[in-house]
């Protein structure tokens, strides 16, 4: 997995708050040496070392006074000028712009909605290059925060109200983030991932996302299917073409074409797929995602269903 | 009142202090300085506490995907650190300062009301005895200290740890409020004839303004703790989306309170910084007005900055721009403090006791955690560093490389007033050193952290680049800090048997509280000498040359 620096933008939403983090950075560090280097200074010049009479008292300078209250003043004047133009590029208004893609927040996952194309999906956001997105912002349960450091600004997820922003991405790549407002035991695992894509590349997965994944007819996955529908797994989860259409957990019409599990717990192959089904409670524990005690049997065949669904 | 020339003598012997202090002359005193002694004694065994818990976390935060505590557990950890070191350490170690040094500083007999005091006292001690019950009562509050709704409400924690947090909050809201009332009382009604408010000591300002930020910004939080209490017991909607309550409402109400209060810690801390500097320098504070003036005009611009803790919620520019300003106005106040106490020691000289080291610290320490707000007041900037590890390391630096060094220099400052005795100064710089070198370990590498993408109130995160070594150093840090306090703990309690006896004024300090015993007696001055200027011991004792005759106001 990747780090996901606010010093290395990807879109021109971050890099305009690069700029403007990086001259207060300057500013604040220039003055902090400023500050430092006198205090220092100070400590040293006038230590006691014995034999000094009493210093001479200095009870006040207006001139001084006035200086260190206006400079500072003026600095911070510029800085809010920066910060308002900075307000502007980095955070556009969205106008009557729809949603491109509609984020809600979960206790300890994310449902992410493409209202256009008609399609739901979790925890893995695909993106075209270039190209700024609007994202709606709401949530399921408590406040949670949407945050993508490399793509943009973050910004809270409020239940009952609905918030929107921009995120761009300049380069074909994965980026990651997190959730960034404590939503509870599992706030530590709700990881982002954003997968910016070419444009023919964003065109074709939104094509598959659309389809609905064919049923097995025969075989371990058949049987995955069968105990897909009769356990407790679809009173939380759909899969489109199933009807299954529980909504308590991630979408997972097209689970296997994810790089990971649980919101960025464990990477999306067999192996930890199986682990994950065991032992949802180890693996994250807090999660609803509840320990079925299934069978080694039950849980190869519900791996090679999932499997399928590409 | 006469003139007197030579300094009090102490009136009677310290070791019939000793005799009265059996368990039920504390419970049921009434006298100022007994009353700030337990206030300082109880702080320090929750700073046990609080301090336990933040090391158990980092141990926990030590290496990436960790299982040493579970993720129930961690949270209950960081909601009981903040609450604890916010309510039940910072806040009343402060007014325990304030309600022993603040009478003598005036030349009072005690606080304006002595019962009130006490009632302060135990209320704070209730509502602490309140919170640490939740965990013997099966669940301690797991949901934050800034207990953010819908999470805090029954739907999402629906056991009992909320409701012990809004109790406790209640009690000590009510007891701090008291206190404050008192201290406010006493500074205008108690000042010994000649202390105008332009003579009265620094610390004595501080701790005045500082009551009036807790008297308006304590009812925000416990007006919001009984809502939530109500939401939670009674099936009110004050928080809840659903029934037309708002989530949102509760966050103005907690920073209403909570951004006032980080200046209601951080006044006080100044005010000590305030007495120790010129002090130590051999020389008065330099703009004593500007210094007191500044304190008032952060008092004020406080209630207008809440809303920067709520840059990420989507209030609106307009909104964040108002409060942008506003957030950085009070940097202005600050920043004439910090000069105004460099120029104190320009041309002074300064003698490096550990006091004395530790306010010096201080000036460097808050001025990074100064600066890191400033940078947070840049709404851009903080709609990416808000809720990282970078503001994680912001507010310690504020809070700890601030007040915690502010009231490090005072313990070091007033012990002597306090018990008779001097603290040792070997044990002091060891005490010192570990601190400033496991305290910076700690805290400055979790900038980057939180630069890196690592958000704050997680209990564990997963193996990205750096962050392994980062999280290590910042607990091993942590545990350096923990062994500085034990050494300072050790020296608390071998100076208080063993140490040097200190006389009434060891520090040739010029404050009143120094024109007597030490410890004062229980009526505290048996005459106050004269006070014609901001330094009355410093006239007594240099009539030829008074602050009035070398030119400063008076």
């Amino acid at each position: 997995m990747k780090s996901s620096s606010v010093f290395s933008p990807h879109s021109s939403f971050a890099w305009s708050i690069y700029h403007l983090n990086v001259f207060v950075l300057i500013a604040m560090g220039v003055i902090l040496l400023l500050v430092s280097g006198l205090v220092l200074y100070a400590s040293w010049r006038f230590r006691a070392i014995g034999g000094e009479g009493t210093p001479k008292p200095n009870f006040g300078n207006l001139r001084l006074e006035l200086m260190y209250t206006i400079l500072p003043a003026m600095l911070l004047a510029a800085i809010m000028v920066f910060t308002v133009r900075t307000m502007q590029s980095s955070d556009p208004p969205q106008g009557a712009h729809p949603d491109d893609v509609e984020v809600v927040g979960h206790q300890w996952w994310w449902e992410f909605r493409y209202p256009q194309a008609g399609f739901v999906t979790a925890n893995e956001v695909h993106i075209p290059v270039d190209t700024p997105m609007l994202f709606g912002l709401g949530a399921a349960d408590v406040i949670h925060d949407f945050w993508v450091p490399e793509l943009g600004r973050k910004e809270d997820m409020i239940p009952g109200t609905h918030g929107r922003i921009w995120l761009a991405a300049d380069r074909a790549n994965t980026y990651s983030g997190a959730c960034a407002e404590f939503c509870g035991v599992e706030h530590a695992w709700m990881r982002i991932r954003v997968i910016a894509q070419s444009k023919q590349e964003y065109a074709s997965w939104l094509h598959q996302q659309q389809q609905t994944p064919a049923l097995p007819a025969s075989g371990e996955a058949a049987a995955g299917l069968n105990l897909f529908q009769q356990l407790s797994c679809a009173n939380c989860h759909t899969i489109r073409g199933t009807g299954t259409s529980g909504t308590i957990g991630p979408d997972l019409t097209h689970l296997a074409s994810r790089e990971t599990l649980a919101a960025g717990r464990l990477n999306n192959t067999p192996d930890q797929l199986y682990l994950w089904l065991q032992q949802p409670d180890i693996y994250k524990p807090g999660s609803h995602m509840p320990n079925l005690h299934l069978t080694d049997m039950q849980l190869h065949s519900i791996v090679a269903y999932l499997e399928t669904l590409r | 009142m006469s003139e007197i020339s030579v300094l009090p003598q102490p009136m009677h012997d310290l070791e019939v202090e000793e005799s009265r202090a059996g368990l039920l002359r504390w419970a049921a005193s009434v006298d100022h300085k007994q009353i700030a002694l337990m206030y300082m004694m109880a702080s320090i065994v929750f700073f046990v506490f609080g301090g336990v818990e933040a090391l158990l976390m980092r141990l926990q935060l030590a290496i990436p995907n960790n299982a040493f505590l579970s993720p129930e557990t961690y949270d209950q950890l960081f909601t009981l650190h903040g609450t604890t070191m916010i309510f039940l350490v910072t806040v009343p170690v402060l007014l325990g300062f304030g309600t022993y040094i603040v009478p003598l500083m005036i030349g009072a007999r005690d606080m304006a009301f002595p019962r009130l005091n006490a009632l302060g006292f135990w209320l704070f001690l209730f509502g602490g005895f309140l919170l640490y019950f939740s965990i013997l009562a099966g669940n301690a509050p797991d949901m934050g200290w800034f207990s953010y709704a819908p999470l805090s409400e029954k739907s999402y924690s629906s056991l009992g740890g909320v409701d012990y947090w809004a109790l406790g909050i209640l009690a000590i809201g009510i007891g701090t409020v008291s206190t404050a009332i008192n201290l406010i009382a006493t500074v205008a009604t108690l000042r010994v004839p000649g202390m105008t408010l332009r003579r009265l000591p620094l610390f004595a300002w501080m701790s005045a303004v500082n009551s009036f930020l807790i008297i308006f910004a304590m009812p925000a939080i416990n007006a919001a703790a009984a809502m939530l209490f109500i939401d939670r017991n009674l099936h009110a909607r004050f928080f809840t989306p659903d029934a037309g309550g708002s989530p949102v409402l509760w966050q103005h109400f907690f920073w209403n309170f909570g951004h006032p209060e980080v200046y209601i810690m951080i006044l006080p801390a100044f005010g000590i910084i305030s007495e120790v500097i010129p002090v130590f320098s051999r020389k008065a504070i330099f703009g004593y007005g500007f210094v007191a003036a500044s304190t008032v005009a952060i008092g004020l611009l406080s209630f207008g900055v809440w809303a920067h803790h709520m840059f990420a919620v989507g209030l609106g520019h307009p909104m964040d721009i108002f409060f942008a300003a506003g957030s950085a106005l009070i940097a202005i106040p600050t920043g004439i403090k910090i000069f105004n106490w460099i120029v104190t020691m320009w041309g002074g000289t300064i003698h490096f006791t550990t006091a004395m080291l530790f306010a010096v610290a201080f000036l460097i320490e808050f001025t990074i955690g100064g600066l890191s707000g400033v940078i947070f007041a840049v709404v851009p900037i903080d709609w990416q560093l808000t809720d990282t590890y970078f503001l994680v390391a912001h507010i310690h630096y504020v809070l700890f490389g601030g007040t915690m060094f502010g009231i490090l220099s005072g313990v070091y400052y007033w012990f002597p007033k306090f018990t008779g005795k001097m603290l040792s100064e070997k044990l002091g710089k060891w005490n010192f050193w570990l601190t400033v070198i496991g305290f910076n370990a700690t805290f400055f590498i979790q900038h980057v952290l939180g630069a890196e993408g690592m958000p704050r109130r997680v209990w564990t995160y997963p193996d990205l680049p750096h962050w392994y070594w980062m999280n290590m150093l910042s607990t091993v840090g942590a545990f350096v800090l923990g062994f500085a306090f034990l050494v300072l703990f050790w020296n608390i309690w071998r100076s208080r048997k063993m140490g040097e006896y200190a006389g009434d004024n060891p520090w040739s300090a010029w404050t009143l509280e120094w024109a007597t015993s030490s410890p004062p007696p229980i009526y505290n001055f048996a005459e106050v000498p004269p006070v014609h200027g901001r330094r009355p011991i410093w006239d007594l004792e240099n009539p030829e040359h008074t602050d009035a005759k070398q030119g400063g106001r008076s």
